[in-house]
């Protein structure tokens, strides 16, 4: 019998529509203001800070929806925008650090919906939204810091074991090559240094180099520890930005690796760049160092003699000082910083809180050093890309400047505070920094992509209408082209345009504008395979073929046709997706998609709507 | 309804030398465009900063320009963008200073100037580093699709068709590219999407075409491969002018109320649909008629067994 469809075939099409309109459903209740608590650290987000959220938001008599506690977060529903924000400004201030209190749109899906994990499609930054960076680490510098530890290193175990030697810092070769170089006066004392260094250091490779009567010697890391340093360099920074961007107070952040040293940060929400941009590729540590009170640091400044075992800062002031090469301590250490007035000046002051091991090296070194002078060193490495003479050059600067000099009164533990800062902002932003930790190399926004709300909402307003249109004309025109059949394609498409929909939402993949440019290009391409098995068709019945046996070769004839040109198209899309960033890979996911479920809601979909209306009786005309 | 009420026969293979050497003018005129004008490479591939900003009532250019002039812009772009209310700033990447902050220092500037409220729509930055990768990455993206697809339909059919389709999809990428040099549209990542798109929509078309050629060969006892590959063409013309008109539609609503960051995507579409429709028809069976496709070529390898059954 011609044009019967089992059983089955029809149940998986029910399955198949059903599932889909269920998943595709979360999509059409819409997005309520809300408000997204969620723990910075070492805290916790349970119930009684729900109960806390809920007490502060009734005494501040602001109004909300629903309260709820899921995943360590608290979200909290309101009827408006402005509800949103005033209950931002309370939570913020009622709960204090260590907790990320964010503005966010929570889908307003059901409850039986989402007990199914039914969620609507996520939208990309071009369509809430927010600012996309891309940045790029300057892992190298990584390396460099590692030697530059080494230097210190080497000076001390030199000094220690009395080997003399006359000069020590970084060698920088040809194509990337660098090490540890150290000059010596005689042979001897080189050797007796290198027999120290190898038993201290057995992963450094050593060599010798002669030049004239200077005796050197090249210290160089294994390039497996120079891979390792990069990679922890860059996992270090994924982890600082992590915590930045917990400062910052940004609902659903994405901050991802891309390649070998590059990372995406993406904050939807965010309209304050400037400030994003700041507190996100600051690199600012500190470090502790004593002061020399025994030279004059003006003269050293002028006529570039430094004394051994000190090297030269410039004051933020202006003016000079002479600091000794040891480093007390450095900002690794610091567990917390918050900034406010110093008690005695009025001066922006921030205070910070050492961790254990921080607070035993401090306490040590301070102790050992009352009455004298101790500086606070601020430094920050910035590496830029510059265009010279129309080539990008990528050049790397260290600011280092004495922030602060005061006199040890006593013995230093873990809580202390530090001034000489130039205003309350930049004391803000400094304990920011500090919290959030120091980069472990330097970053740079390589490229910047920034959608105000506005234009967000137009390119959703405008996507949608697309659609709608472009839709609307295929139906027209399907219709009026191939009548009744015309009509059956038509619930084909409305199928497909549910499906891909559904298996967007339930793949929570990206939703771009060029995304939906693609569901458009599908919507238009999709009735193809209709058009080519209802053309097959109106050519059998030229043929004089029955009715029902030209649906049946319709079909059938049409089949590898439609299979050879889309899996032509797939393998574009996929390149597209494989090549693609961003925007561009919204754009091949939606076309891959559609490509896919066009096939199935075309060829199997028709064929069952079209079975179920001429299959198994006899037809004397189609409406084709 | 029907688009010919009777079966056409329409003798397009005839008119090929004609094709031919319309296709060679278009692709001639669209490389020399290409060599001369170039394209003009949008922010994604050149690199630099783009801005759109909204303001609450029409801005007179001219008191921007010179407002940017003043804040060390000199070079900067400005223009007005959909509407009058609307403004986008393109500032090309500064020799030997920092990228970064001049959107930040750009929108600090504006903001003084009117008093009256500014709104930021887009900024878009795009280092130096990053737009050379882009462009290199996007031509080996085109050349890894194209060669993709030659191996598919060189498996699937014969040589001669995937040179074929090759050609008519070369033939299609260089006439849009051609047209976005001649008219100097903005060449960016969307428009580099877009004419992947085309390649993957103007294969379509001419698998479409070769199927039944295939068909054909093997079908028809009587006839050179030139009438075959009319009467092909001629039976599925309907269905390629369907398709390219559903397309179109959906793609004219795309141009018209898709709003400006869609508008390039749109056009190499439009254009590449119409091209990639002509292609099939003429460029790609004529060439893999003048490579010569013959019946031979496309009869099924039989097995000996098979030939038996077939005996009376």
């Amino acid at each position: 019998m011609l044009n019967q469809y089992p059983a089955w075939k029809y149940l998986l099409l029910i399955v198949v529509l059903g599932a889909s309109t269920l998943y595709a459903l979360p999509n059409l209740y819409g997005e309520d203001p809300a408000l997204q608590v969620s723990s910075s650290r070492n805290t916790a987000v349970d119930i009684s800070t729900q109960e806390k959220v809920r007490r502060l938001l009734q005494e501040a008599n602001v109004s909300f929806n629903s309260i709820l506690l899921a995943d360590e977060q608290i979200l909290v529903r309101f009827s408006d925008t402005e509800a949103q924000l005033t209950a931002k400004d309370v939570v913020k201030e009622g709960l204090g650090r260590g907790y990320v209190v964010a503005l966010n749109l929570a889908p307003r899906t059901p409850d039986w919906l989402r007990a199914m994990n039914a969620a609507p499609m996520y939208l990309g930054l071009d369509l809430r939204g927010g600012v996309h960076f891309l940045m790029e680490v300057d892992v190298d510098a990584a390396v460099h810091q590692a030697e530059e530890r080494y230097i210190s290193d080497f000076r001390g175990l030199l000094r220690e074991n009395k080997v003399r030697y006359v000069k020590i810092g970084r060698y920088v070769g040809q194509d990337g090559d660098s090490a540890v170089e150290v000059k010596f006066r005689s042979a001897e004392a080189r050797d007796k240094a290198e027999r120290l260094l190898e038993k201290e250091y057995p992963d450094l490779s050593i060599d010798d180099e002669d030049r004239g009567d200077a005796y050197f010697m090249l210290a160089r890391l294994e390039e497996q520890e120079k891979r390792e340093t990069r990679k922890l360099a860059l996992k270090q920074n994924i982890t600082t930005l992590r915590n930045r961007v917990n400062e910052l107070g940004v609902a659903e952040p994405v901050i991802l690796q891309q390649g070998d040293e590059r990372i995406v940060v993406q904050l939807p929400g965010v309209q304050d760049t400037a400030r994003a941009k700041e507190i996100l590729g600051a690199t600012a540590t500190l470090e502790f160092r004593l002061t020399d009170e025994t030279h004059d640091a003006e003269e050293a400044a002028r006529t570039g003699r430094i004394p051994a075992g000190l090297k030269l800062y410039t004051q933020r002031e202006g003016g000079h000082e002479l600091l000794k090469n040891r480093v007390m301590l450095t900002g690794d250490y610091i567990i917390d910083a918050s900034s406010g007035l110093d008690q005695q000046s009025g001066s922006p002051a921030v205070y910070i809180t050492l961790d254990g091991k921080g607070a035993s090296i401090f306490s040590k070194v301070t102790g050992e050093n009352v009455k004298k002078l101790m500086s606070v060193v601020f430094i920050e490495r910035k590496t830029e890309t510059r265009i010279v003479d129309g080539e990008p050059v990528k050049t790397r600067r260290t600011v280092e400047e004495v922030i602060n000099t005061a006199r040890i009164q006593e013995q230093l533990s873990k809580r202390f505070q530090i001034t000489g800062l130039d205003s309350t902002k930049e004391a803000h932003n400094l304990a920011l920094l500090l919290r959030a930790g120091a980069l472990a190399a330097p970053i740079e926004i390589i490229e910047e992509r920034t959608i105000g709300p506005s234009l967000g909402q137009d390119n959703i307003d405008q996507g949608f209408a697309s659609v709608v249109i472009g839709f609307a004309l295929v139906l027209v025109f399907m219709a009026v082209w191939y009548r009744g059949f015309g009509l059956v394609a038509n619930m084909a498409l409305t199928f497909n345009l549910v499906v891909i929909i559904a298996v967007l939402s339930m793949l929570q993949a990206t939703l771009t504008l060029p995304g939906i440019a693609g569901i458009v290009l599908t919507v238009g391409m999709a009735v193809d395979a209709n058009v080519l098995i209802f053309e097959r068709i109106r050519e059998e019945l030229r043929n004089g073929i029955s009715p029902q046996a030209a649906i049946n070769s319709g079909y059938s004839k049409a089949l590898s046709t439609i299979a050879d040109a889309n899996i032509t198209t797939l393998i574009a899309a996929l390149v597209l997706f494989g090549f693609g960033t961003g925007p561009i890979k919204g754009f091949a996911i939606t076309l891959s998609i559609g490509i896919i479920t066009s096939m199935f809601t075309a060829i199997v979909g028709t064929r069952a709507v079209v079975n179920l209306m001429y299959g198994n009786r006899r037809v004397e005309k189609l409406s084709i | 309804m029907q688009l010919f009420k009777k079966p056409t026969t329409f003798d397009f293979m005839s008119k090929r030398t004609m094709a031919v050497t319309f296709s060679a003018l278009l692709i001639l005129i669209s490389i020399g465009s290409l060599a001369t004008r170039g394209l003009n490479f949008g922010l994604d591939f050149t690199g630099g900063t783009l801005i759109e900003l909204g303001y609450s009532h029409p801005v007179d250019l001219t008191v921007v320009r010179s407002t940017l002039e003043n804040s060390g812009f000199p070079e900067a772009v400005a223009q007005h963008f959909g509407t009058s209310k609307d403004i986008l700033i393109r500032i090309a990447p500064q020799e030997g200073k920092s990228n970064i902050d001049i959107s930040t220092t750009v929108m600090v500037a504006l903001r003084n100037v009117e008093d009256d409220e500014v709104e930021m729509r887009r900024v878009e930055f795009v280092g130096p580093q990053v737009g050379e990768e882009l462009t290199n990455d996007g031509g080996l993206a085109m050349i890894y699709a194209l060669i993709g697809i030659l191996i598919y339909v060189g498996f699937r059919f014969e040589y001669r068709f995937a040179i074929g389709s090759v050609a008519a999809l070369v033939h299609d990428v260089v006439i849009t590219l051609g047209v976005f040099s001649l008219f100097q549209l903005s060449f960016d990542l969307t428009v580099l999407a877009a004419i992947l798109a085309v390649i993957g929509y103007s294969l379509n078309d001419t698998i479409v075409v070769f199927d039944r050629i295939r068909e054909n060969f093997r079908k028809m006892r009587k006839g050179t491969s030139v009438d075959i590959v009319n009467a092909s063409l001629n039976q599925t013309l309907s269905r390629t002018i369907m398709t390219s008109v559903t397309t179109l539609l959906v793609l004219i609503a795309l141009f018209v109320v898709g709003g400006e960051l869609i508008h390039g995507f749109a056009t190499a579409l439009i254009i590449g649909v119409v091209v990639g429709t002509y292609s099939s028809i003429y460029v790609a069976s004529a060439s893999a008629l003048s490579l010569g496709v013959s019946k031979e070529d496309l009869m099924p390898v039989e097995k000996e067994g098979e030939d038996l059954d077939h005996i009376p």
